[in-house]
C-alpha cells in the first residue's frame, strides 16, 4: 500500500435480523432433519407407490442402501419430529415477516423487467460461464436465485409438510384428503424421499455458489447483516 | 444509584418470578388437560410434548382412521419377530387358548376375567384398516374384534382413570391415554381377514389401534389395568417402547 493512500470501510445493510436469525435456524433444523431422516429410511431403504408396500412386494425404487434394523430409527424419529418443530415454527415466523416486511415482494419476486427473454437468457448464460459474484450482483438477488428461493420457501418446503402430515395415522384420521390426494401413505413417503432429495441439490447448490461469491463475506453478511469492502483509493 | 440497583433487582425478579410460574401454571393445566405423554423428560422431550398435544388436540372421538374395501386388503402381510417363548404362552397354546383369560383390573367397580369364547360372543366390530410399521412398510387388513370401550363398560371404569396399561406374554407392555382407550377403532381383535389371529399376529388376542403408528398394536395380550398413573410401572414412560428408545405416542 502507498504511503497516503486512503482506507473507507464501506458498510452496506444486506441482511435484516429476522431474515439471519430465521436462516440460521432453518440450517439447524435442517441438519437434524435430514440427519434423522436418513436414519430412518435406512430401516427400510425401498419405496413404493399407493396405500402399501413391504417386502415380498413391488417397490418402485430400491435404494443402494443397506437394511439398518438396529433401532436407528427410534432417537431418528424423535429427532426428526423436534427437528420439524423448530423448522416448521421458523418457517411459519419467517412466512409472516416476509408478507408484512414486503421481504417477499421486494426481495424474491422478480421485477416484470426480469423476466424478459433477453434478461432471462443473459442471467442463465452468465452463470453457465460462471461469471459470479460481481459487486452489484450481491446487493440484490438475480432471477434465477429469486426463482429458486421462491421454489423452496413456497413449493418444497410446504410439500414436505404436507407429505410428512400424510404419512400420520392421526393426521389423516382428521383430514383424510391430505393422504388420498397424493394416491396413498406409501406415495407420499416416497414424494417426501424425492422432495428431500430436491432440498439437498439446493442446499450443494447454495453453498458452491455462496463459495464462489467469497464465502466468507457472504456468511459474515448473514450473520452480522452487513457487507463491508474496503475502498483504497491514492 | 442504589435505590435504582434494588428497583431493577425487584422488577426482573418478579418479572422471573411471574415467567417461571406461568410455565408452571401451563405445564400443569396442559397435564390436567391430558397433553403431556408420560416419555416427555430429556433433549427430545419438547418435541414429542409439541406433537402429542397438537394431535390431541386437533383429533375427536369422530375423526376415524380411513377405512378400506376388502379388495385393497394386502397379500403380503409381514411379521415382526416370533410369538413368545415363555411356557406358560406356550401351553396356553397348545390348548388352542381354552384355559387363557383376559383379566381387567385397576380403576374398575367391577374387575374381571374373560374367556376367549366370551370375549366373542360380545357385540363386534370388523374394520379395514391401513398399518404402517414405523420401519417404513405397511399393510391392509380386517380386523375383527371386541371394542375395548365395551369390556371398559362391562368392568366400570372409575373417573379418576387416566390410562389403560397391556400387559402381554411378551416384553412389550403398552399403554393408552383414554381417548385413544375409548375410541370406536380401538379393538381387542382375535380374528384377521375372517380367520383366527394366526400366533405370530397376535394369538389369541392382540391390541388394535388404528390411529398410531403399528408398535403401538401389541400382540398376546393378557391383562389390561386401568390406572390414574404411569409413573410406578417399568421406568414410568408409558410403555416399553420408549425404554428401547422409542417414543410412547405413535401417532406421528
Amino acid at each position: 500500500m502507498r504511503a497516503g493512500s486512503v482506507q473507507a470501510v464501506v458498510r452496506e445493510a444486506r441482511h435484516c435480523a429476522v431474515v439471519r436469525i430465521t436462516h440460521w435456524l432453518t440450517a439447524v433444523s435442517f441438519g437434524g432433519l435430514l440427519v434423522s431422516g436418513f436414519a430412518i429410511l435406512l430401516a427400510h431403504p425401498r419405496l413404493y407407490w399407493g396405500e402399501t408396500g413391504a417386502v415380498g412386494t413391488d417397490s418402485i425404487i430400491d435404494l443402494p442402501l443397506p437394511f439398518v434394523l438396529t433401532g436407528q430409527s427410534g432417537w431418528g424419529r424423535y429427532l426428526h419430529f423436534l427437528s420439524a418443530w423448530v423448522c416448521v415454527l421458523t418457517g411459519l415466523v419467517y412466512a409472516l415477516y416476509g408478507i408484512s416486511s414486503q421481504h417477499f415482494r421486494n426481495d424474491l419476486l422478480p421485477a416484470r423487467a426480469d423476466l424478459s427473454w433477453t434478461c432471462l437468457s443473459r442471467v442463465v448464460s452468465n452463470h453457465l460461464h460462471l461469471k459470479l459474484a460481481t459487486a452489484e450482483a450481491f446487493a440484490s438477488y438475480n432471477v434465477l436465485q429469486r426463482f429458486t428461493y421462491l421454489m423452496v420457501v413456497f413449493v418444497l418446503f410446504p410439500f414436505m409438510i404436507w407429505t410428512g402430515l400424510a404419512m400420520s395415522p392421526a393426521i389423516t384420521s382428521v383430514f383424510p384428503v391430505l393422504v388420498s390426494l397424493l394416491g396413498g401413505q406409501q406415495s407420499a413417503r416416497t414424494i417426501h424421499f424425492v422432495v428431500a432429495g430436491f432440498l439437498v441439490l439446493f442446499l450443494v447448490v447454495h453453498v458452491a455458489m455462496v463459495c464462489a461469491g467469497g464465502f466468507r463475506s457472504r456468511v459474515r453478511a448473514m450473520i452480522t447483516g452487513y457487507t463491508t469492502s474496503i475502498n483504497v483509493r491514492a | 444509584m442504589k435505590d435504582r440497583l434494588t428497583r431493577r433487582k425487584w422488577i426482573t425478579t418478579g418479572l422471573a418470578a411471574a415467567g417461571a410460574s406461568g410455565l408452571v401454571a401451563a405445564a400443569r393445566l396442559a397435564d390436567r388437560y391430558g397433553l403431556i405423554p408420560p416419555d416427555h423428560g430429556g433433549i427430545y422431550g419438547a418435541g414429542e410434548t409439541l406433537t402429542y398435544a397438537t394431535q390431541r388436540l386437533l383429533m375427536s372421538y369422530h375423526s376415524l382412521a380411513r377405512e378400506f374395501d376388502r379388495s385393497q386388503i394386502s397379500k403380503v402381510i409381514p411379521v415382526n419377530g416370533p410369538p413368545p417363548e415363555n411356557e406358560t404362552y406356550e401351553l396356553l397354546r397348545e390348548h388352542d387358548f381354552k384355559d387363557w383369560r383376559f383379566v381387567v383390573d385397576g380403576l374398575v367397580a367391577r374387575p374381571s376375567a374373560f374367556s376367549l369364547a366370551e370375549l366373542k360372543a360380545f357385540p363386534s366390530r370388523t374394520q379395514i384398516t391401513h398399518q404402517a410399521c414405523e420401519e417404513g412398510w405397511s399393510f391392509i387388513a380386517e380386523w375383527t374384534g371386541v371394542p375395548l370401550s365395551y369390556v371398559l363398560n362391562l368392568a366400570g371404569v372409575r373417573p379418576q382413570a387416566r390410562y389403560v396399561v397391556f400387559l402381554p406374554f411378551d416384553p412389550f407392555w403398552d399403554s393408552l391415554d383414554m381417548p385413544d382407550a375409548w375410541h370406536p377403532q380401538t379393538l381387542l381383535a382375535y380374528a384377521m381377514n375372517g380367520e383366527d389371529l394366526p400366533a405370530p399376529h397376535g394369538a389369541p388376542v392382540r391390541l388394535r389401534v388404528a390411529r398410531q403408528l403399528g408398535y403401538k398394536s401389541i400382540k398376546y395380550l393378557a391383562r389390561i389395568t386401568v390406572t390414574d398413573t404411569l409413573k410406578n410401572i417399568g421406568k414410568g414412560w408409558g410403555s416399553y417402547s420408549p425404554e428401547i428408545g422409542y417414543s410412547w405416542y405413535a401417532g406421528i
